[in-house]
């Protein structure tokens, strides 16, 4: 473990999500535009004519939109583990990076529903003091959330400080 | 009154003998209610008894109160040890509130007007995440006043003999706020005006539309009560404002009816609001404003002149020279389309102390907060301010509150936003122990 350090740090070293939160959007996003495109097509098929069906396509150019955008977000992720602080750096249109102090670290949460673990996903958050923190790591390798998880509780023992 | 008789160290004790009085408020007042609302019935109903048994009715409820007030009287304790404050409470559900002693934000010794008049005071203990249940109320006056004295002493690291003996610390005044002062201030504040405005012309407005006096009178009374919060309140709350220095912190006294006697520990402010409204301006006037984690503490001083409440800063803030700041605005290239007009109002300076952001133009708000409290520290872009070539900077305290620094040149929000995190670190490990007056 590094010691801390009080003037600048490195260069921070970011890393980027796993490609399992990638899949499980995109394929959130194929089954809804699905059920959204039956939804529309049925009902228009059966009381106007199978021709009105094809109407159900308008939610075509949505599902690739998403698709794109979703990949945007998914590559506009990453997160860096300084000696001090973690970073995390996240959005495309609305941008936000976040810097947490190790020392200022409550508490670190790892979290997993049901979706993400069929994906083999987990989430790190961490919450400091105060609300407004929103420090969240989503779609991790569980190995990578407990490894993170670890290190951060241990680096927030060494670094702890009061309000 | 006589004086307080120190108790056994450890001992449990009780509240005030008349605290039962104020327990039993809440059922007589229910049934108050029930009983106006239900108006006529409950009269029919009443006369339709014979005398004896109407008595005996009133004897009961008076019985059955005065039997509630006097068991959760009976059944609350209170007890000092070394390390915690432990206040044991409830006959049926128990709940025992082990508050740690160096994790007192604040201790405030609050009497209402009726409890004045008995000479009662209440002790409230602000420990972040508390309750509001943790409030000892009531205690006799001088035995609030030496228990807060006890439990300041105890958890600045006093030992407890010493601690008893201590009584409360002497203080010495650093400021006054005169009851003119106080007045015109008011008078001078827009947002007086802006409650009164509402309070005449919404009801007005409301009769005219409706043309019903009654729709008046129901959009009156919540009007009013804004209207008074704006006005009276903050007259009565301010009146014979006073801020002394202590060896435990700033001491507030302050209230015409009800007064409150609030310390404010150095050294667990979050962050500082100067305000300044628009008219106060010429005057040179500033009222000051305090986040406390935990604590509902929010001014530190009504109204008083800009060296004044730098001094004032300066001893809850300590270090922190505010006067020295000099603000940067934002880059006028950039922030000129990101917020038209509004955007001169925005401002930062950086000390190696402070984090101190400035916005609004008409009424000109400076939040400051020292390096040593920020939690963490964010960087925000939107499109349009991409655009513009803008970003903000949020810095997060423990107190709930973010401080904003709005509209930075894109590359010095990055530079500020690392520079943040670094600045925090090292004034953290500079940072003071909990125990305040070790």
């Amino acid at each position: 473990m590094e010691t801390g350090t009080t003037g600048e740090t490195d260069r921070p070293a970011w890393a980027g999500l796993p490609g399992g939160l990638l899949s499980l959007r995109r394929l959130l996003l194929v089954v809804w535009t699905a059920v959204l495109t039956a939804a529309t097509a049925l009902p228009l098929g059966l009381l106007a004519g199978a021709e009105w069906a094809a109407l159900g396509a308008i939610w075509l150019p949505a599902l690739v939109w998403g698709w794109v955008l979703l990949g945007r977000n998914w590559r506009s992720w990453r997160y860096a583990e300084r000696a001090d602080d973690l970073l995390i750096s996240r959005g495309v249109l609305w941008h936000r990076e976040t810097v947490v102090p190790y020392g200022r670290m409550q508490l670190v949460e790892v979290t997993s529903g049901p979706f993400e673990r069929r994906f083999g996903l987990a989430s790190v958050q961490l919450h400091t003091a105060a609300a407004a923190t929103d420090a969240k790591i989503p779609g991790l390798a569980p190995d990578e959330a407990e490894r993170l998880r670890d290190r951060l509780t241990e680096l927030g023992e060494a670094r702890s400080a009061g309000l | 009154m006589t004086a307080p008789v120190p108790p056994p160290p450890g001992g449990e004790r009780r509240l005030h003998v008349l605290t039962p009085l104020r327990r039993a408020w809440v059922p007589i007042a229910a049934t108050a209610g029930l009983v106006a609302q239900q108006g006529e019935r409950a009269q029919e109903w009443a006369l339709a008894l014979p005398v004896w048994l109407r008595l005996a009715v009133l004897a009961g409820l008076v019985l059955v109160f005065g039997t509630y007030g006097f068991l959760s009287w009976w059944f609350t304790h209170y007890a000092v040890t070394d390390s915690e404050l432990r206040i044991r409470t409830g006959l049926v559900f128990r709940r025992t509130a082990h508050i740690r002693l160096d994790r007192v934000q604040a201790i405030d010794v609050t009497r209402p007007l009726l409890a004045r008049v008995a000479g009662v005071a209440a002790l409230r203990i602000d420990v972040i995440g508390t309750e509001d249940k943790d409030e000892l109320a009531f205690l006799a006056e001088p035995d609030a006043v030496a228990l807060r004295a006890e439990l300041l002493a105890r958890a600045a690291g006093f030992a407890p003999a010493e601690a008893t003996a201590l009584g409360e610390a002497p203080d010495r005044e650093l400021l006054r706020v005169t009851v003119r002062d106080l007045a015109v201030s008011l008078l001078l504040a827009l947002d007086t005006w802006a409650a009164l405005a509402a309070g005449l012309v919404g009801p007005v407005l409301v009769w005219a539309l409706s043309s019903s006096p009654w729709a008046a009178l129901v959009a009156l009374l919540p009007l009013l009560g804004a209207v008074w919060k704006g006005s009276a309140a903050r007259f009565l709350t301010g009146y014979d404002w006073r801020v002394a220095e202590s060896p435990d912190g700033l001491r507030l006294d302050h209230g015409l009816l009800d007064r409150a006697h609030e310390t404010v520990p150095p050294g667990r402010v979050q962050t500082v609001r100067i305000v300044e409204p628009l008219l106060w301006r010429r005057r040179g006037w500033v009222r000051v404003e305090l986040n406390v984690a935990g604590s509902k503490n929010g001014i530190l001083v009504p109204v008083a002149t800009r060296e004044a409440a730098h001094a004032l800063v300066a001893r809850v803030l300590p270090g922190a020279d505010v006067a020295a700041l000099s603000f940067a605005p934002s880059p006028r290239r950039g922030a000129r389309w990101a917020v038209p007009v509004w955007w001169k109002g925005y401002g930062l300076a950086v000390s190696r102390e402070l984090f101190a952001a400035r916005r609004g133009l008409l009424c000109r708000r400076t939040e400051i907060v020292p390096h040593a409290k920020v939690q963490s520290v964010r960087r925000t872009r939107g499109p349009w301010q991409r655009v513009c070539g803008v970003a903000d900077v949020h810095v997060d305290t423990g107190a709930g509150n973010t401080v904003t620094a709005r509209l930075r040149a894109a590359e010095e929000a990055t530079a500020l936003l690392y520079g943040q995190a670094a600045r925090s670190r090292t004034s953290r490990a500079a940072a003071r122990p909990d125990r305040w007056m070790a």
